[in-house]
């Protein structure tokens, strides 16, 4: 069976994208959202207002590509891994966040944050050593 | 913890997850992708796009979007985040008893390793 030994070839690639797309994306349409203001109450008439000013973000668009792309490789890479393989392997977002925080932003990071990170990095280590397909092929 | 919000967490843990499963199990159907030429994903995208199970999922992905929004509208966001840790340990559950994958004392130990350090990283201030 050549494909299972194509497997982790093409599902670390796609594992890093993941949560790469997802946290950047999150990033941008934070940027986005800022630039739009603050929004102090829904209704019709400030969505009506604030509609326009969203769409016409570059930040947004962005934003919202990067999410499309974090769903595609979703998909790509649920179509052969299990989802309890990915699902916590997508956590590593979560490590990315602090770790980029404090390295590009300057941000001081609280060591219950760091303590949380190596939770979920060792987490991620010990699923990624396991086989990340059970089921049988489809 | 008010009903409304138990129940509310409720709507965003299992809504959530089981639109995971869902998809999930959309893409199984739909096979293992070995070609990523362009054209053959736009192919992939087709079927994607026909799938019942990945309309669902996707609305239930929507259902728990919505519920979170509303249940932030009257949470704290410090209570909610960490809470939807328990993503992790119901997402195992559903993938072990409906997807039927084998999940192994690792990779549940491995998921609660997650689910715990979620949780910190998101209550740490």
């Amino acid at each position: 069976m050549t494909s299972s030994r194509k497997l982790p070839a093409k599902t670390f690639p796609l594992l890093i994208l993941v949560p790469v797309f997802s946290s950047l994306g999150n990033v941008l349409l934070g940027k986005g959202m800022r630039g739009v203001g603050e929004i102090h109450h829904l209704s019709f008439s400030t969505l009506a207002v604030y509609f326009p000013k969203i769409l016409s973000s570059v930040w947004i668009w962005l934003g919202i590509g990067s999410l499309l792309l974090f769903f595609v490789s979703y998909l790509l890479v649920l179509s052969w891994a299990d989802y309890s393989y990915v699902l916590p392997v997508m956590a590593t977002g979560y490590v990315l966040a602090p770790l980029l925080a404090h390295l590009l932003l300057g941000e001081v990071v609280p060591g219950t944050r760091w303590v949380g990170a190596a939770f979920i990095f060792l987490g991620v280590v010990l699923v990624g050593r396991t086989p990340p397909r059970t089921t049988g092929q489809a | 913890m008010s009903m409304r919000t138990f129940l509310f967490l409720a709507i965003v843990v299992l809504s959530g997850t089981g639109g995971d499963i869902a998809v999930t199990h959309a893409m199984k159907r739909i096979g293992e992708v070995k070609n990523f030429a362009p054209r053959a994903l736009l192919g992939v995208l087709c079927r994607v796009l026909r799938s019942e199970w990945m309309w669902l999922g996707i609305a239930l992905m929507a259902l728990a979007f919505f519920s979170l929004l509303a249940l932030l509208s009257w949470a704290k966001v410090s209570f909610v985040v960490p809470a939807t840790a328990a993503n992790y340990i119901v997402g195992g559950l559903g993938a072990k008893l409906l997807l039927k994958e084998r999940v192994s004392k690792a990779r549940w130990a491995g998921m609660l390793l997650v689910s715990a350090g979620v949780a910190l990283v998101c209550t740490a201030r």
